[in-house]
């Protein structure tokens, strides 16, 4: 893809871009859930349940803030892309979607713009989750270089949540299908370490998380904010993977999508 | 009398199979809690090694949330039907009958009561196959079932109460996360003792819904405590009447209006 075929592409991706992170920044019903979720999280598992780093074998130098600073960071980046996935669903239903496929000489551009609005939303919560962070004293480990590294990670998710959220949308395309795009990414998040290191854990939920590869980011991000690069590359990789399998899937939808006249 | 019961009767009859024919208004409140506290039951079982925790069971001690939670549930589901009813202009004719706006509400609530029972039965049954035994025995668990029926008629008339005021289903649903904060920042997941954060304890302490799960809580894992049910009955019975008059003021207002 060169020349006019490019600037095409990148015309309908910004524009489902622009269009996608304005809706979903100036509606109401759609920002203050958005901006409201990850700051209760946040709130009531940083101030509520830091006690738990008094247990024996809880072993967090950064404290607890920052310890659910990483898991707030990333659920927020896996619902970011979930809500999008909403969007898209509702784009359908009200019959947008139809209209912007036809006029798209390039489909797979629009999921490439839904794609880039997902990232926009997020950067703006997890700037703000930032800021609060600090300013109620979370501690970072090392020079603070290796944040950026759970940024990447947050952005890999926010993609993968995203494209499969979008796979469901465009099978489906009812905004019915929510519950069905929200509920496998809660339960992926929730099945990790959320509120304890995984040593800590014991049981099925322990059986689980060592198999899920949300406890690699977590694990990985966790480390990050502590100065280290523990499970790095695995974190990496398995975000990575997750990101392609899930743009198969996207995709492999948007072509259900078409073949259905949707 | 009669006649304002036959109204309430016919109201409620219509709250509730038109709830209970909704798949979305029914599963949701029945499978969101029970996953919610089991998930974070496994997540927070270490919690108990902390020194004072008051059980060795964390499902146990998080068994109160769903109650509280499908409670909240009720909210929402009661204020989108009434602002589905507002929306489409049903509650206008019924403006144009001798239909008292007493039975409208009382009429709409027992709806959400019924759910709010079959809801709390579920939990029960819940508690029961995971293996939760309730310190207070089936008394106790009547005892619930009665508390979390007349907080779930609380929290409804305050969906009524905010249907009638914005007259739109996406307000109602606009105003879940806020609704959520209540939730979650209460003695949910620790006892008031052992949170560690002082502000947060605090908010903990004023905030309702903490007396509500405790009180709910007391039943299943310290036996019969009177502090804590008179609190948790005292808390619902007020959130119930203030919504009350704030739902029949909202009420004289939207009539008025048509």
């Amino acid at each position: 893809m060169r020349g006019a075929g490019l600037r095409s592409y990148r015309s309908v991706a910004l524009g489902v871009a622009w269009r996608t992170a304005h809706n979903a920044l100036t509606t109401p019903n759609i920002v203050i859930p958005t901006l409201a979720f990850p700051f209760f999280f946040f709130t009531a598992f940083a101030g509520g349940l830091s006690q738990l780093e008094r247990l024996p074998g809880f072993h967090f130098a950064q404290g607890y803030t920052a310890f659910q600073f990483v898991f707030v960071t990333l659920q927020a980046a896996a619902f970011g892309g979930v809500f999008t996935g909403f969007g898209i669903a509702r784009d359908f239903e009200h019959g947008f979607a139809r209209r912007l496929l036809l006029a798209a000489p390039n489909r797979s551009a629009v999921v490439v713009g839904y794609a880039l609005a997902a990232v926009a939303r997020w950067a703006l919560v997890a700037a703000l989750l930032t800021a609060v962070a600090f300013a109620v004293g979370m501690q970072v480990g090392g020079g603070g270089v290796e944040l950026p590294g759970l940024y990447g990670l947050a952005i890999l998710l926010n993609c993968a949540a995203l494209l499969w959220s979008t796979g469901v949308a465009m099978r489906l395309r009812t905004i019915q299908a929510g519950p069905a795009m929200q509920m496998p990414v809660f339960l992926a998040l929730f099945f990790a370490p959320v509120y304890v290191p995984l040593p800590l854990l014991s049981g099925w939920i322990h059986a689980v998380a060592r198999v899920n590869p949300v406890t690699y980011l977590l694990e990985a991000g966790r480390s990050f904010v502590s100065g280290g690069t523990v499970h790095a590359g695995v974190a990496f990789g398995a975000a990575a993977a997750l990101a392609c399998l899930f743009a198969v899937w996207a995709l492999r939808g948007l072509r259900r999508a078409e073949a259905a006249g949707a | 009398m009669s006649r304002t019961r036959t109204q309430i009767g016919n109201l409620a009859r219509r709250s509730v199979l038109r709830t209970l024919r909704q798949p979305s208004y029914v599963i949701p409140p029945l499978v969101f809690p029970t996953l919610l506290v089991t998930v974070n039951a496994a997540g927070l079982r270490p919690s108990t090694l902390l020194h004072g925790f008051p059980t060795h069971s964390f499902l146990a001690f998080a068994l109160a949330v769903p109650f509280v939670q499908g409670a909240l549930f009720s909210t929402m589901n009661a204020g989108t039907e009434l602002a589905r009813d507002i929306q489409s202009g049903f509650l206008n004719r019924l403006a144009l009958t001798p239909m008292r706006g007493s039975a409208l509400l009382l009429g709409h609530v027992a709806g959400v009561m019924v759910l709010g029972f079959v809801q709390s039965v579920f939990y029960v049954c819940y508690a029961l196959v995971v293996g939760v035994r309730f310190q207070t025995g089936a008394a106790g668990a009547f005892v619930i079932l009665v508390l979390a029926s007349l907080i779930a008629a609380a929290f409804g008339m305050l969906g009524a109460f905010l249907a009638l005021r914005t007259g739109s289903g996406e307000s109602i649903q606009a105003t879940f996360p806020f609704l959520f904060v209540f939730l979650f920042i209460s003695s949910m997941n620790t006892p008031r003792n052992l949170i560690a954060v002082h502000w947060f304890r605090l908010a903990a302490t004023v905030n309702p819904v903490s007396y509500l799960i405790e009180g709910v809580r007391s039943l299943i894992i310290s036996g019969w405590d009177g502090q804590a049910l008179g609190l948790a009955f005292a808390v619902a019975a007020a959130i119930g009447a203030a919504s009350v008059g704030l739902a029949a003021w909202a009420l004289a207002g939207r009539l008025a209006r048509t």
